[in-house]
């Protein structure tokens, strides 16, 4: 039986207290702070991150909200008031290098912030895993999910957003397992269905939700694990299969809970 | 010198009405706001790739094939149509011969891509009139738009024609009078066999009128284009050059705003120069989009890939990104104008924001970029839809509850939920790691 290690998660403001700078803000999202699901998502990524011994921290109380949804909503006033916020709290922290498990916010940080002042090297979390397990040169021999089937989702603002297919890809291949892949996959991606604020309200008059016709589309490939990297994705693709009553057969994990798993943590 | 005089006439006429057209176009254009182009040799990277490489109709490979021959056999018989305007007005026959070598390889190849052109078009026309292709359909597709489509098929199919004609009897007369033909034409030498029976009078007749139809039809074409869906002809490899180079999840930011926020955040704050903030916030009607949104909407050739994979759309829901580049266009013909007439100011009581596009296509929209993605000419649909819903946010605060809720969230507690910012740390209580070897 191993032994349980606890975690302390490295909050900025103590480390500053200290003196000291870590090289990587963490940055946890509203999805990954609140989101139930998520929350999940984020406590293995910082197993992850403590296993490598990443020089981390992450804002705690001081992170707000990234802006995206209500930028993506039309609120621009919002949205820059969240942004010159933030971008605040990293200049008084000397923020160079974030990472983070939400696409959206890795997108709005990335390609948004620079207009407002906030330049930063920013990563999401499967470019982050696939350079530092290359680099530190981690083998992940677990058995655990060589019987599984994986099939990955592109997140709309990882893959047409800005361009990254393959990060996610050699990530779930450094786990042993079988990989589909669904008919409208990487640039042809159907969307989730939670973009552009659709996550908060109620869909327009049609004839499908979104989420079914793409978690359908997941499960026919017989997949019986869906993967994705970003907490709306994950929201749609869980209610998506309790729609379909399919939770008995297919489970719906992220990119870095599956590392987590595989490496035993 | 009569066949000069007649050609450079009908030259004339052709140009004066294009040029009264584009003076029009042009005037709408300077009703739109204005956003300056940087980042020249990425966009020469780009128009090089999507335009002349044609690297986006790939996407779908069997008719992107036939999409990108007619293309690039429209750049190469282009050099015949140059020649055919000196000829006429110099009264020259195929002056541009004196290239030898190079002349022969491009009459050649014209020769060819013109019966390939041909067989594409009628796949083309097939497809329209006889295949239900969902493409082609939704609301926005009425009667007129499908025959706006066939009537260039048509007209393309008729040039097609009348230049392997010009070409066949072309070297037919060349065999009649002993000359040696100017040029190789491997498709028409085929054709040639056809037409042997007759006579030399009537073979001169047909050169002629082979001729005179092609280059009659380019002139007409050309201005029937600026009004047809066709444009595209003209306005695609342009619109790929100011088509945007960031990322595609990139939203410009609004400067605007911008310094608003700043003074909130900090009365005290200076700014450099002395922008006035503008009338609107957001786009209301075609004045307030960007010159480069009134281009997208001109360069549109209504193919309908973007509402094909528009997540929206395939679920049964109004939004189409088609339509919402069809209805700027014609909003622009509908106001323009009236603003021309009247100036900027001018208003019918109507808007694109409101009689166009109603907000319950707005709102259906994920932001997900698949339209984008797939646009072959590099429209990007999603940033004139969150101008439209920015206006409704800004200026009518108009959101769907759901989003109203969540504004308020993220404004008292920082979240989109109603979670206490003190509860951002919640996830890492009890954490625990195996200790692994």
């Amino acid at each position: 039986m191993e032994n349980k290690i606890k975690i302390q998660v490295p909050v900025m403001a103590d480390l500053a207290a200290q003196g000291k700078q870590p090289e990587w803000l963490f940055w946890v999202g509203s999805a990954g702070a609140f989101d139930d699901r998520y929350k999940k998502v984020t406590r293995e990524f910082a197993k992850i991150l403590t296993f490598l011994g990443v020089d981390y921290a992450v804002l705690g109380s001081e992170e707000s909200d990234s802006g995206d949804v209500a930028r993506r909503a039309g609120n621009e006033m919002l949205f820059q008031m969240q942004a010159l916020t933030n971008i605040q709290i990293f200049e008084m922290y000397g923020v160079k290098k974030i990472v983070t498990c939400c696409p959206h916010d890795f997108n709005t940080l990335k390609n948004e912030y620079p207009d407002l002042g906030g330049k930063y090297e920013v990563w999401h979390h499967s470019s982050f895993l696939q350079m530092i397990l290359a680099q530190r040169g981690i083998k992940i021999d677990s058995d655990i999910f060589s019987n599984n089937t994986i099939v990955f989702h592109d997140p709309c603002y990882l893959g047409r957003a800005n361009n990254i297919y393959e990060a996610p890809r050699t990530v779930l291949n450094s786990i042993k397992s079988s990989k589909v892949e669904m008919p409208r996959n990487k640039s042809f991606a159907l969307c989730c269905g939670a973009g552009g604020g659709q996550m908060f309200k109620e869909a327009e008059k049609g004839n499908k939700e979104i989420f079914i016709e793409r978690t359908e589309e997941a499960l026919a490939t017989g997949a019986d694990i869906i993967a994705t990297a970003c907490p709306f994705c994950m929201v749609m693709m869980t209610d998506g299969i309790k729609y379909k009553n399919s939770e008995e057969r297919v489970k719906n994990y992220d990119i870095a809970e599956l590392v987590s798993m595989a490496l035993g943590l | 010198m009569l066949k000069q005089i007649l050609f450079a006439f009908a030259l004339v006429i052709t140009l004066a009405v294009f040029a009264w057209t584009m003076r029009n176009i042009f005037k709408y254009f300077s009703f739109t706001k204005k956003l300056p182009l940087k980042q020249i040799p990425e966009r020469i990277r780009m128009t090089l790739k999507v335009a002349i490489g044609q690297s986006k109709i790939f996407r779908f490979p069997l008719m992107g094939l036939l999409h990108a021959l007619v293309f690039w056999g429209f750049l190469v018989i282009l050099f015949g149509s140059i020649e055919m305007v000196i000829d006429g007005l110099a009264g020259s026959e195929r002056a541009l011969s004196v290239l030898g070598p190079v002349y022969d390889f491009l009459m050649a190849t014209g020769d060819i891509f013109a019966a390939i052109i041909l067989v594409a078009i009628v796949i083309f026309l097939f497809r329209r009139l006889f295949m239900h292709i969902n493409r082609f359909y939704g609301t926005e597709m009425k009667p007129v738009s499908k025959a706006d489509a066939n009537l260039a098929l048509t007209f393309i199919l008729l040039l097609m024609v009348s230049l392997l004609g010009m070409n066949t009897f072309y070297l037919l007369e060349c065999a009649f009078s002993g000359n040696k033909p100017e040029g190789v034409f491997p498709v028409s030498r085929l054709l040639y066999g056809l037409f042997e029976g007759m006579s030399p009078a009537s073979i001169h007749f047909w050169h002629e009128f082979n001729w005179w139809f092609h280059i009659l039809l380019i002139f007409a074409f050309a201005n029937v284009l600026p009004y047809s869906k066709h444009f595209h002809v003209f306005m695609s490899v342009p619109n790929v050059f100011v088509s945007r180079v960031s990322p595609l999840g990139y939203v410009e930011n609004m400067d605007s705003i911008t310094r608003e926020v700043k003074l909130m955040l900090d009365p005290q704050a200076v700014f450099d120069g002395d922008a006035a903030p503008p009338s609107r916030f957001g786009v209301a009607d075609v004045e307030d989009i960007h010159w480069v949104n009134y281009m997208n909407a001109l360069s549109c050739t209504e193919c309908g890939r973007c509402t094909s994979v528009c997540p929206a759309n395939i679920t049964g829901k109004l939004l189409s990104p088609r339509k919402i580049m069809m209805d700027t266009r014609a909003r622009m013909k509908e106001k323009g104008p009236g603003m021309i007439k009247k100036g900027v100011d001018f208003s019918d009581g109507k808007s694109l924001n409101g009689s166009y596009i109603t907000e319950e296509e707005l709102w259906a929209c994920t932001m997900c970029n698949a339209c984008a993605q797939e646009c072959p000419v590099n429209i990007h649909q999603p940033s004139l839809i969150l101008d439209m819903r920015r206006y409704l946010v800004l200026e009518k605060s108009a959101a769907p509850a759901g989003l109203n809720t969540v504004f308020a969230n993220i404004e008292n507690n920082g979240a989109p939920w109603q979670f206490s910012p003190h509860d951002r740390m919640k996830w890492a209580e009890e954490l625990y790691m195996n200790e692994t070897h």
